[in-house]
């Protein structure tokens, strides 16, 4: 008797399919792909104005009054610290950061600066990009090694209740 | 004499493994990648700029973005409303975290994201309109520079 050896045949998947939608895929994701920008926040707490009244008899912090002026099509013309000096030059945003470093310093420990506020009084058209950059200038120093020195704090917006 | 050599009828297959295996690399890549939260951004707005704006090291236990154009128009979850018209919107907002265990809407964090241009006394009115339904933080957002 004769028998039949029957040889093992390759199975072969059509992968031709598969492939197709794999790229359609791939070219979806690229497509929509988009790079964010990387984002940072600058805190303001503002508590309302009765939880103000009721802290009224908790020692104030050390305050820094900071005005911006806004000058033709919403630019900023001066910046005026504590109502006594005012900065026009276009270091305006340097000064600023001069000034508040220079008031931590001759109020002692500059490490322990975390209680002085910084109020800000500005003009309705001031472009908000020039707050930001007055938050900024308040907020810390930007040093050569790319490191930021801290500075203050605590910022508020005046009578943004009213 | 034989003139023509006899020609190889086979088809020839390459091995597609390692393309198919980098496609789907880089299909894991990019699904990785894909910002779902496209949602609470508006591209027209273009963020200030700054070095010094700190990059959020943990998501606050509930937030609310409110992303302002230039004309006063805030742009929330993808709807445009004028300020005037947030304090329903806000409501339900501070309801929805109150569900979520978050009482005191104190701590809920807003956070705003303004359009460069805006004057500032328009999101001076914003934060007063956000303070009527008793929220008190607020995160200025702003590109950062580094």
């Amino acid at each position: 008797m004769k028998m039949s050896v029957s040889e093992p045949e390759e199975i072969k998947i059509n992968m031709t399919a598969m492939i197709d939608i794999v790229f359609q895929l791939l070219v979806f994701f690229i497509m929509t792909f988009k790079v964010v920008a990387m984002e940072g926040d600058f805190n303001i707490k503002m508590p309302l104005a009765s939880e103000s009244a009721d802290s009224l008899d908790e020692e104030l912090p050390d305050l820094i009054t900071v005005r911006l002026e806004a000058g033709e099509n919403g630019n900023i013309s001066s910046i005026i610290v504590d109502d006594s000096e005012t900065l026009r030059e276009a270091t305006m945003f340097p000064d600023l950061t001069n000034i508040v470093e220079e008031r931590l310093a001759a109020e002692g420990n500059p490490e322990q600066n975390s209680e002085t506020e910084v109020e800000f009084d500005i003009d309705y058209n001031l472009k908000y990009s020039y707050t930001v950059k007055a938050i900024g200038a308040v907020s810390g120093r930007a040093l050569p090694d790319g490191k930021v020195k801290p500075l203050i704090k605590k910022v508020k917006f005046k009578d943004v209740a009213n | 004499m034989r003139l023509f050599k006899k020609k190889s009828t086979e088809i020839l297959e390459g091995d597609l493994t390692p393309m198919i295996d980098m496609t789907f690399q880089l299909i894991a890549f990019f699904m990785l990648l894909i910002n779902f939260s496209e949602v609470d951004r508006a591209d027209e707005i273009l963020l200030p700029s700054s070095v010094l704006a700190v990059p959020p090291e943990v998501r606050p236990d509930y937030q609310i973005i409110l992303n302002l154009e230039p004309n006063g128009v805030v742009v929330f979850e993808g709807q445009k409303n004028g300020i005037d018209l947030l304090n329903p919107l806000l409501s339900r907002q501070v309801d929805a975290a109150a569900r979520e265990g978050i009482r005191d809407p104190g701590d809920i964090a807003v956070i705003i994201r303004s359009h460069e241009d805006t004057p500032t006394g328009v999101v001076q009115e914003l934060m007063a309109k956000c303070q009527e339904s008793e929220l008190q933080s607020f995160s200025l957002r702003v590109k950062n520079q580094k």
